[in-house]
């Protein structure tokens, strides 16, 4: 349990040296991006067009902040993170094309420790901890697809030593939420 | 003499009750994760409870919500059978719903179910779900219960055959299990069994209500089983994956046994307001 403290994009050496357990703390820019945001980027894929924003060398925040618009410009009031297993599914496709490297969000995700291998960590962020998370957002830079609605936008945030964030998968093929689980089922097939 | 119950008097609870429920958690809840991250052996653990500690603190200190996930809104409301209301109730709720998500703010979270059209405001078609119970008195007691989906999405519901109560265990733990990190433990599982099929699922969420630190012989036992799965706070492995455990029961059809399981995250949000009465 090693804690790093990190800036995007994340190079091929942090990625390299970051193991399950670990704790970063990360400076930089992240974007936001659940259901919706997934959905949308990939429909762009498949018509081949491109996206408004640049997802080269990226973190992902799994997240839907609740934000404020005050003289104009928008303010974070609180943005933890949001259940990353629902985009499971979108995510080894968004990954195939962009050079996304790092998911941010909390619960852990089903069957992605392969397509993130070698290129890629999902780092766990203290699921309901808005308002620990919102001290630790600098800026709202921009905002993106905000047709989707507050929670489903793409909102491009300044962070700084935002974490702690926990080594959830790493770039090496190990899951940690893989392996509780795997225990848990085991116990649960001893209890019953 | 009677304290008067007004429509301006209902909006304005609503929201209070509302910034109180959002910005703090009830006492109960704080002193389990604090006993929690006391007893913790997990080091990762331990720092994902610390995290949420110094969340609670800052959010109550910047009078700001805990959680992004500021839920969809749900209100219990408890009606003394002497009380006499002369304008609409449920109109005072749901204007209070309105001034709450624009005033604390609250995240726009209501959307249709087809469409996924946000409507903006936390209020549209049935939502927010207020519920109505008469009881003695002359009093009006409103609770505010905000529930994110995170934990909402993992609660299952299930028509057991009358002579399998013996299985509601299991399906407890096999809930549980399924949720792993997901519902953002350590969680609340409120359990409704027996009523019917949406009677259980309203016992399981009223279940949610109590304190937390009071338990049954039967609730400490299935608590103490869902531990033993090593599951931990946000999944990341540990001691405490539940806080507590909650049953509610029903008398229900002899040919049927529901039985519905709520999970609640760490984030048990809930504040009441007592208004009229003799003064």
């Amino acid at each position: 349990m090693t804690e790093f403290h990190l800036s995007t994009p994340l190079s091929k050496s942090d990625l390299d040296q970051l193991s399950t357990g670990d704790i970063v703390y990360l400076t930089g820019t992240v974007l936001t991006a659940r259901d919706e945001a997934h959905a949308r980027i990939l429909e762009f894929t498949e018509r081949g067009e491109e996206l408004p924003f640049d997802l080269e060398g990226a973190a992902i925040y799994h997240c839907g902040p609740l934000m404020e618009q005050k003289d104009n410009k928008w303010e974070v009031v609180a943005a933890g993170p949001t259940t990353s297993a629902r985009m499971s599914k979108m995510t080894p496709r968004l990954l195939e094309r962009y050079n996304v490297t790092a998911l941010i969000g909390k619960g852990g995700m089903n069957n992605v420790a392969g397509p993130l291998k070698g290129k890629c960590v999902y780092l766990a962020f203290t699921g309901g901890c808005a308002a620990l998370a919102a001290e630790n957002i600098q800026k709202v830079e921009t905002v993106y697809w905000s047709d989707l609605g507050m929670p489903e936008a793409v909102w491009v945030l300044k962070v700084k030593n935002f974490g702690p964030l926990i080594v959830g998968i790493d770039a090496k093929g190990n899951d940690l939420f893989a392996k509780i689980d795997e225990k848990a089922r085991n116990i649960f097939s001893r209890l019953i | 003499m009677t304290e008067d119950i007004s429509y301006g008097i209902i909006v304005n609870s609503v929201v209070e009750i509302l910034k109180k429920a959002q910005t703090g958690l009830p006492q109960d809840v704080i002193d389990a994760l604090r006993k929690a991250q006391a007893q913790e052996s997990s080091s990762i653990a331990r720092e994902q409870l610390e995290a949420i500690l110094r969340n609670i603190d800052i959010a109550g200190r910047k009078k700001i919500p805990l959680c992004q996930d500021t839920g969809i809104l749900i209100f219990f409301v408890e009606i003394g059978r002497a009380v006499k209301l002369d304008f609409d109730i449920e109109a005072a709720i749901i204007e209070g719903a309105r001034v709450a998500t624009e005033c604390i703010p609250l995240r726009p979270n209501a959307v249709d179910p087809l469409t996924r059209h946000n409507t903006g405001t936390n209020t549209g078609e049935g939502i927010p779900d207020i519920k109505y119970e008469f009881v003695e008195g002359d009093q009006i007691r409103i609770t505010a219960a905000p529930k994110g989906a995170g934990s909402e999405n993992m609660s299952a519901l299930k028509m057991f055959n009358p002579t399998e109560a013996d299985r509601i265990r299991e399906f407890v733990l096999e809930t549980v299990l399924k949720a792993g990190g997901k519902p953002c433990p350590p969680i609340i599982v409120g359990i409704g069994i027996g009523g019917s099929f949406d009677k259980a699922a309203r016992l399981s969420k009223l279940a949610l209500l109590e304190d937390t630190n009071k338990m049954d012989g039967f609730e400490v036992s299935i608590l103490k089983d869902i531990n033993s799965l090593g599951i931990g706070p946000m999944g990341l492995g540990g001691d405490t994956t539940a806080l507590a455990v909650h049953v509610k029961k029903a008398c229900c059809h002899t040919a049927s046994l529901p039985v519905a399981v709520n999970i609640q995250c760490w984030a048990n949000r809930h504040a009441s307001v007592t208004l009229g009465g003799v003064k």
